[in-house]
C-alpha cells in the first residue's frame, strides 16, 4: 500500500510533499510528543499528529516515515510544509479527529 | 565582578497550582530569608503579580525580573522576562489575546487570584491560566524579543511540557537567551545528550509553588551590578560575565 492509496481511501488532502505519494506504507504511529516519536516510530509508518512545528519534518525524515497526517484541520507551519516538499515526505490533512482517522487507517492497513 | 544568587522561576498564588501562602508579601519575606538577590516572577501565562512583588522586594534589596511562564501551542513551558512596565503590559495583552478561552474550575485546578500587599484579593482570573496560548514556540520567542525581553525554555529535561519532550530536540534557528534545567540532570549531562545545546547558558531554579521551595535551586550570576542589561550580558557570557547553576554541593 502506498501513501496515495491512503489519500484516496480516506479522502485526505495533500498539503505538501506530493512527490512522496508513491512511498510504501508499513503501518502507523500516533503521538503528539516528538521525543516519543523519535524513540518509537518505525520506518515506513504513517504518523498521525496535531503538531505542526517544523521539527515534525526533521523527525519524519530522521525516522524515514512514509507520511504525516495532521488531524482536526490543523495546517502545517510554512517552514514545515517547505521541508516536506524538500524531503518528499507528504503532509496530509483531514478534518477528522485523531481517533476517527486512526480507526479508519488501522482498518485499511490491516486488510 | 559580584556574585548574585538568583531564583528565576517562582509561582505565586495567581497560578492555579500556586499555594495560597504564595502571596507577593510572603514570597518577598521568604526570599529575603533565603538570601535570594534576584527573583523571577513567573506565573503561568500571566504577569499580574510582577509589579507588586518588585515594589515590595525593593525594600528588601531584592532585584525582581517580572515575567511569566508561557505555555506555547506545543505545550512547551518557556520563561519570559521584561525590562519595564510598558513591555510587561504589552506582553500581558499578547497573552490575553492568545490564551485559550477555557474557564478555570477552582475546585479542580486551584484558585487564580491577584492580591494586594495585605494579601487581600483584588481580582479573580477566570480564564484557565495553565491552558496553552495559540502561538508556536517560534512566535512566542519572536514576540518576547520584539519587546526586548529574555526568552528561556523552562525545565528542558522534564519528560512533560518541555522543549525536548514536546519537540524532540532544539529547533535550529530558535533564539534562546538561556535554558533551564531541573535538579534531575546537570547542564553537562544535557549537552552530552544534545550537543546542539552546547552554545547556551543554563540556569537552575526552584519552580517554587510553595513557600518552603523558594531558593531550593538557584543560579549564580557573576556580573558588575544587578540590572536587566547585566543579566542579559551574563546569560550571553559577554564581557566576562557568566552564570552557573548552584548545586547543593557547590553551596556547601
Amino acid at each position: 500500500m502506498t501513501v496515495a492509496d491512503i489519500v484516496k481511501a480516506l479522502d485526505l488532502k495533500v498539503l505538501s510533499g506530493a512527490g512522496g505519494l508513491n512511498r510504501e506504507v508499513s503501518g502507523g504511529y500516533v503521538s503528539d510528543l516528538l521525543s516519543d516519536v523519535m524513540g518509537k516510530a518505525d520506518a515506513g509508518q504513517v504518523w498521525v499528529t496535531l503538531q505542526t512545528h517544523k521539527n515534525v519534518m526533521a523527525i519524519a525524515s530522521l525516522k524515514d516515515l512514509a507520511a504525516v497526517i495532521l488531524v482536526s484541520g490543523y495546517q502545517p507551519a510554512e517552514n514545515t510544509a517547505q521541508q516536506s516538499e524538500e524531503e518528499n515526505i507528504p503532509i496530509l490533512g483531514t478534518d477528522m479527529s485523531a481517533f476517527e482517522v486512526t480507526g479508519e487507517l488501522y482498518t485499511l492497513i490491516r486488510k | 565582578m559580584n556574585r548574585y544568587r538568583a531564583d528565576l522561576h517562582v509561582h505565586t498564588v495567581l497560578s492555579p497550582c500556586g499555594d495560597l501562602e504564595m502571596s507577593p508579601s510572603n514570597i518577598v519575606k521568604r526570599a529575603a530569608l533565603k538570601g535570594i538577590d534576584i527573583l523571577g516572577v513567573t506565573d503561568h501565562n500571566s504577569t499580574k503579580h510582577g509589579a507588586l512583588i518588585r515594589k515590595l522586594a525593593e525594600k528588601e534589596g531584592i532585584f525582581v525580573l517580572c515575567g511569566a511562564e508561557v505555555t506555547t501551542r506545543e505545550e512547551i513551558h518557556c520563561l519570559a522576562f521584561f525590562e519595564n512596565d510598558d513591555t510587561l503590559e504589552k506582553f500581558q495583552q499578547y497573552l490575553d489575546t492568545y490564551l485559550a478561552d477555557v474557564w478555570n474550575n477552582p475546585s479542580r485546578f486551584g484558585y487564580q487570584v491577584v492580591v494586594d500587599e495585605n494579601d487581600m484579593i483584588v481580582e479573580e482570573v477566570n480564564r484557565l491560566l495553565i491552558a496553552a496560548i495559540d502561538q508556536s514556540i517560534d512566535e512566542v520567542e519572536e514576540e518576547v524579543h520584539a519587546l526586548g525581553g529574555l526568552f528561556i525554555p523552562a525545565h528542558i529535561d522534564r519528560p512533560s511540557h518541555s522543549l525536548i519532550s514536546q519537540l524532540g530536540f532544539m529547533p535550529p534557528g530558535l533564539k534562546v537567551d538561556a535554558l533551564e534545567v531541573t535538579g534531575r540532570t546537570t547542564p553537562e549531562d544535557m549537552v552530552s545528550q544534545f550537543p546542539e545545546l552546547a552554545p547556551y547558558s543554563f540556569i537552575g531554579s526552584s519552580d517554587a509553588h510553595f513557600p518552603e521551595q523558594l531558593g531550593t535551586r538557584m543560579t549564580v550570576f557573576e556580573m558588575e551590578t544587578r540590572s536587566f542589561a547585566e543579566i542579559k550580558k551574563a546569560l550571553h557570557r559577554e564581557d566576562g560575565r557568566r552564570v552557573s547553576v548552584l548545586t547543593d554541593r557547590s553551596r556547601a
